[in-house]
């Protein structure tokens, strides 16, 4: 029992640590490239309203950065506190990709990040614009090793066993794993629609409260134009990603799908409640055939069911159910209500381009176009790359279990012999932490936007004499 | 001498040198920047953003060797890194948690509403304190050879508190560096002060290291080695008294020679570290497993290697452009 609690919370407190991680990776992992945007367009143009976005989100880089960095940090502890089972076995494996991580990724990003965040008046404009460029690069190939280790604990290839450690005999095969591909993709266009959201979510905020700066109309207009073009993308990317799945995890699509039996024409089950103990669902309500026809494009394809993964003596072989089951549906959900809300903005910010009040030539949209509730409704979906990023990848990961590397090693190898206890009260205080962070991190960003709606963002605001500058700021009403 | 006829001799030793000049560097750049955090509360609010400034482009990439060395850990040596973190399993924790407040902190302190900056302001000094003690503690429980007994925990408390104070030291000596008037005068006193606790903690492991085991008392204090190893205490030792008269006649006249008290100190960390890693050797965990013994797959480590030669130089090459380009007195940062 006490080994039991300790995996227990154990996957418990490496979920907490990871999933408060990704949060921000997801966040500068494509915010390096906005912001590269932002700053090739005032090379360009030479229009101040590019470099006033350029300084508001640089903030909020930072700021993401710092918080991915130490987060992080905790990641490459926990292997040796928690799971020094992981290393043992795959070790040679994981090793190398994670080296090459730090090596190749995580020194460009960090010493590239000082030039960009306090360079721009200290060193020349290309060099500003080229460390801006190697962040981008770098939280960006950061992504690509990371994904290739956790794809390959998907579908693990080019190894072979020696006394129960794996040992590498074809790299090509480990990094171009057959899920890797898509896994990337789906995670690279996750954060910039991440990024689209939290862009047009914040500037539509300090558009409701009064801004109405040429710069939150760039903003606005670029986040929801990214979101625009972008949802389509994943959301084809998301089920090439689902037919990998069914080829190389077939468990984790039976679990998605809430299909016990396989057979022929499988509903695309809307609603259920599955339940693991009778191995059945209970309140289905789906679209008939709808599983098949995604899955297969056949009305009477064959889908897998969660029935064939159980061994001889009854022990299942495949995920918990209703976790992976919702999770899915969380993500599908929040994708939809992404395109809805997306297509829609550029829809009436397009139909309604004559409303612009400066009247220029040639805009193609304008942000007095939004409906009332529509602008209402980008504000809390700033947060929503998150909802789905977080559920996808509990959806996948989730889906691997019960193994660690799928066919390979099970979760509960790995585990450490700390006591229970310790682990209870790490993991609280981890928890405490994070929260109080997290909500840290949202109030500063609303407040980073109610600063900037009033014009005190200027340049005249150095980050370090910032107190004395904002106490003079400060509204009488706040 | 380890025999280098095969990979499978040569690169655990080539790893383990790797990981020893990332945790070296690590413990002088990293050290720099916790130590201003340490010293914080002893500075007013106008010093404070002033010290926060000759830290700001730095302490990122400074945090990353810490990454890189238990990164190399993690990946040449599988075994020693959960035998070690899951036996440090709380220091390491506290460590993480300090590292997480002093840099979410630093961040926040700048960003958030007036009226919260004191509050995140004591989280840094508090986050950065916290890290210096859990590594110091990790340091003394590994040099105690990670058993856990009442005598264990009072030594890696002492070592504890000589590294923070230590820490404290070199983010001084930093300070007299990157600062002018009374805010370098200030750093001059802190360093003075907390000279005393570099020589007590220094002086503590090297007494320690040769009393706890008799393979490193051997080691030392063998005839021919002590010879050539003669010179290494006592470099450290002119170089503190060489410390010790500078920081009384510092800041000399047109401010020359700023830098030379944070690359004496820098010199003496990396004596003790070398003397360390010298008594330790070949053990990665101490007197249990050696570095031959808990390295990974040749081939792996090969892989990695040919990477780390390419990469490992042009990492130096831009994180020293990084310090070039803000080289000189600490400033405001400005995002712009």
């Amino acid at each position: 029992m006490e080994a039991l609690d300790t995996l227990l919370l154990s996957r418990i407190q490496f979920a907490a640590n990871i999933s408060f991680h990704i949060l921000f990776p997801t966040i500068t992992i494509a915010l390096g490239w906005v912001l590269l945007f932002f700053r090739l367009r005032f090379a360009r143009t030479r229009d101040e309203k590019w470099m006033a976005a350029y300084r508001f989100w640089v903030k909020i880089f930072a700021l993401s950065f710092a918080m991915g960095v130490v987060s992080g940090i905790t990641m490459s502890f926990q292997f040796g506190t928690n799971w020094p089972g992981f290393m043992e076995t795959v070790g040679n494996i994981a090793g190398p990709l994670l080296a090459y991580e730090v090596l190749t990724a995580f020194f460009l990003e960090a010493a590239f990040v000082g030039i960009m965040l306090f360079g721009f008046s200290r060193v020349p404009a290309w060099l500003h614009i080229t460390a801006t460029a190697l962040v981008a690069f770098g939280t960006t190939l950061s992504t690509f090793w990371i994904i290739v280790l956790n794809s390959w604990m998907h579908t693990p290839q080019g190894f072979e066993m020696i006394d129960g450690v794996a040992h590498a005999t074809d790299w090509w095969a480990i990094v171009f794993n057959p899920s890797m591909p898509y896994r990337f993709a789906h995670m690279v266009l996750a954060s910039f629609l991440t990024v689209a959201f939290l862009v047009a979510g914040v500037s539509a905020f300090r558009w409701i409260i009064g801004d109405r700066s040429r710069e939150v109309r760039a903003m606005l207009k670029t986040g929801v134009s990214i979101a625009a073009l972008l949802i389509p993308v994943q959301i084809f990317m998301g089920d090439m990603h689902g037919l990998n799945t069914l080829e190389y995890q077939p468990q984790k699509v039976a679990a998605i799908e809430g299909n016990w039996e396989t057979g022929p024409n499988v509903p695309l089950l809307l609603f259920a409640l599955p339940d693991e103990a009778a191995r059945e669902n209970r309140f289905e309500l789906g679209i008939p055939n709808g599983a098949s026809m995604i899955l297969t494009h056949h009305a009477d394809g064959i889908v897998p069911g969660l029935n064939d993964f159980v061994a001889a003596d009854g022990t299942p072989l495949h995920p918990p159910v209703a976790p992976v089951f919702w999770s899915f549906r969380v993500m599908v959900g929040t994708g939809l209500a992404m395109l809805a809300l997306s297509w829609g903005a550029v829809f009436f910010m397009w139909r309604r381009r004559h409303l612009h009040d400066g009247r220029i030539p040639g805009h193609r949209m304008a942000v007095e176009g939004l409906p009332k509730p529509l602008l209402w409704a980008l504000v809390p979906m700033a947060f929503s790359g998150w909802v789905a990023t977080l559920a996808g990848w509990y959806t996948t990961e989730i889906g691997r279990q019960p193994w660690l590397v799928s066919g390979v090693m099970t979760t509960d190898m790995a585990v450490a012999d700390v006591p229970a206890p310790m682990v209870a009260g790490t993991l609280a205080i981890y928890l405490a932490i994070y929260a109080a962070l997290l909500i840290a991190y949202v109030g500063v960003i609303a407040y980073l936007a109610r600063k900037a709606a009033r014009g005190d963002d200027a340049p005249g605001n150095s980050m370090t004499h910032s107190g004395k500058a904002q106490v003079v700021a400060l509204n009488p009403a706040e | 001498m380890p025999d280098f006829s095969t990979p499978a001799d040569w690169l655990p030793w080539a790893f383990a040198s790797l990981m020893g000049l990332s945790i070296l560097v690590y413990v002088v750049l990293d050290g720099f920047d916790l130590g201003v955090g340490i010293l914080f509360p002893l500075a007013d609010p106008e010093e404070q953003d002033r010290m926060i400034g000759s830290i700001g482009p730095f302490w990122d990439a400074n945090e990353t060797w810490l990454v890189l060395a238990v990164g190399l850990l993690l990946v040449a040596f599988p075994t020693a890194h959960g035998m070690i973190l899951s036996t440090l399993y709380l220091p390491v924790f506290a460590m993480l948690i300090g590292l997480i407040l002093r840099g979410v902190a630093f961040e926040f302190r700048a960003k958030a509403r007036s009226r919260h900056k004191v509050r995140w302001n004591r989280l840094f000094f508090a986050g950065s304190l916290i890290t210096a003690l859990a590594q110091g503690f990790m340091l003394g429980l590994y040099i105690m050879g990670l058993e856990k007994t009442v005598e264990t925990y009072l030594f890696a408390t002492l070592t504890a508190l000589c590294l923070a104070a230590g820490y404290g030291f070199i983010g001084a000596t930093w300070l007299v560096h990157k600062t002018t008037r009374h805010l370098q005068i200030k750093a001059l006193q802190w360093a003075r002060r907390s000279l005393w606790a570099v020589i007590a903690g220094v002086g503590a492991v090297s007494m320690a290291t040769p009393l706890v085991s008799d393979r490193i008392f051997g080691k030392w204090f063998s005839f021919p080695e002590i010879l050539w190893l003669a010179p290494l205490p006592a470099v450290s030792g002119a170089l503190i008294a060489a410390l010790w008269i500078m920081l009384r006649r510092m800041p000399f006249a047109g401010d020359r020679w700023n830098w030379l008290p944070f690359a004496t100190a820098s010199v003496i960390f990396a004596a003790a570290y070398l003397g360390l890693a010298y008594s330790f050797y070949p053990y990665v965990v101490p007197e249990r497993l050696t570095i031959y013994e808990a390295a990974a797959a040749p081939e792996s480590l090969m892989i990695i290697l040919v990477g780390a030669c390419f990469v490992v130089p042009v990492i130096i090459a831009y994180s020293i452009l990084a310090y070039v380009i803000f080289r000189g007195k600490a400033t405001e940062l400005r995002y712009y």
